[in-house]
């Protein structure tokens, strides 16, 4: 065989079938792989993109990141809605299904350890922004200026507005926080997301994640709800149910390098 | 390569409908999850993405391929001042030009001035 096995995520075994039209990187099916009570849900792979060279250099080619990071989260999300996964970390590959089951062998008991603390919890991301300010033509109103004086006095009050808007986002942000972190179980902060990549209007001045159970997360989304109108200028932006992603950190063996991202 | 439609759907459940996930999902809240989360076990196949940060990912992939990030309207490091010199130059320029300008205006305008003020 030709194939390599990437490996998604480890879970329990779980009864719900996999959905038969559910794909994952390249088009395949996933399929579990079940060892010592614990199971691995894996695909195969060409060894033409998942060798180490040729994943080093794919890895640097957007197209291809996108879409196998998209697979991935695909796969990891039709396992959030039948049991509780957990998710590995983007081109986890092994040679084939007896070096997976020795790697389930390896870490057994930390995987079974995280399983118990992230069971039936989710993550849900919550994201704020200040909206750009409004368009002002930037070039123009400083040239009608009637003296430098004024010039100088609409400079001043303009950004007088923004540095207004920004104290006013950061202790919004940070009440919602609190707010939210009562709600939840644990919680992390992400570095803010450059508008480049997330296509999102406005400057990400909040980018949180929050542990959540299932059975508290209704609860959990209608609060993030209500302040969606609370703040003029503001935004808020929920994303989730995700995987527990942000919160096996403490897994063993991640403790180095794997604290707080960028 | 997912569909929203895709998915299995938890079975009666009050659970929430998915926000801002599917096909439609923020590249970036994927990238940051399934490259920079997520439990890290060394593989058959050695590859350190601890090394490579999603920031230096980015740089490295649109420094790879400009063209294509211009076309996908990411050309945020040519106008960052935190990331080129050019866009802090760029900066500056425009902003002395913007001084020079009003100082040249006061000038004028003081120039108007001081004949009538100096019988």
């Amino acid at each position: 065989m030709t194939g390599l096995r990437y490996v998604y995520a480890v879970c329990r075994p779980f009864r719900a079938p996999l959905q038969v039209q559910l794909t994952g990187i390249g088009g395949a099916p996933p399929a579990v792989l079940q060892h010592h009570g614990l199971v691995a849900v894996v695909s195969t792979v060409p060894e033409g993109e998942f060798s180490e060279d040729a994943l080093r250099a794919r890895l640097e080619d957007i197209d291809w990141l996108a879409t196998t990071a998209r697979a991935h989260q695909g796969v990891i999300d039709a396992l959030t809605t039948v049991t509780t996964p957990l998710p590995l970390r983007l081109a986890t590959v092994f040679r084939d299904d007896s070096g997976v089951r020795s790697m389930i062998e390896a870490r057994e008991d930390d995987f079974r350890r995280a399983l118990d603390r992230l069971e039936g919890r989710v993550e849900w991301g919550v994201k704020v922004y200040v909206e750009s300010e409004p368009a002002r033509p930037a070039a123009a109103a400083p040239a009608r200026a009637a003296s430098g004086r004024d010039y100088l006095r609409r400079r001043r009050e303009s950004t007088h507005a923004q540095d207004e808007l920004w104290q006013r986002a950061e202790t919004f942000a940070q009440s919602l926080h609190e707010r939210l972190s009562g709600r939840a179980e644990a919680c992390r902060l992400h570095p803010p997301q450059n508008a480049a990549l997330s296509r999102a209007t406005g400057r990400n001045v909040l980018n949180a994640a929050y542990l959540v159970r299932r059975a508290d997360s209704e609860e959990f989304v209608e609060t993030v709800d209500r302040t969606k109108d609370e703040a003029p200028g503001i935004r808020v932006e929920l994303t989730g149910p995700w995987a527990a992603y942000s919160f096996t950190q403490e897994f063993a063996g991640n403790a180095t390098g794997a604290g707080e991202g960028l | 390569m997912t569909s929203p439609g895709g998915f299995p759907q938890p079975s009666g459940s009050r659970f929430p409908e998915p926000y801002g996930q599917g096909s439609g999902a923020n590249l970036a809240d994927i990238l940051e999850r399934v490259l920079d989360k997520g439990i890290v076990i060394a593989g058959d196949i050695r590859i350190n993405l601890l090394d490579i940060e999603l920031l230096t990912i980015k740089l490295r992939l649109i420094v790879a391929s400009v063209d294509k990030a211009k076309e996908m309207g990411i050309d945020w490091w040519e106008t960052d001042p935190a990331l080129s010199s050019r866009a802090r130059r760029d900066e500056l320029t425009r902003e002395n030009a913007e001084l020079r300008e009003r100082l040249a205006r006061l000038e004028e305008l003081e120039g108007g001035r001081v004949p009538k003020e100096a019988p």
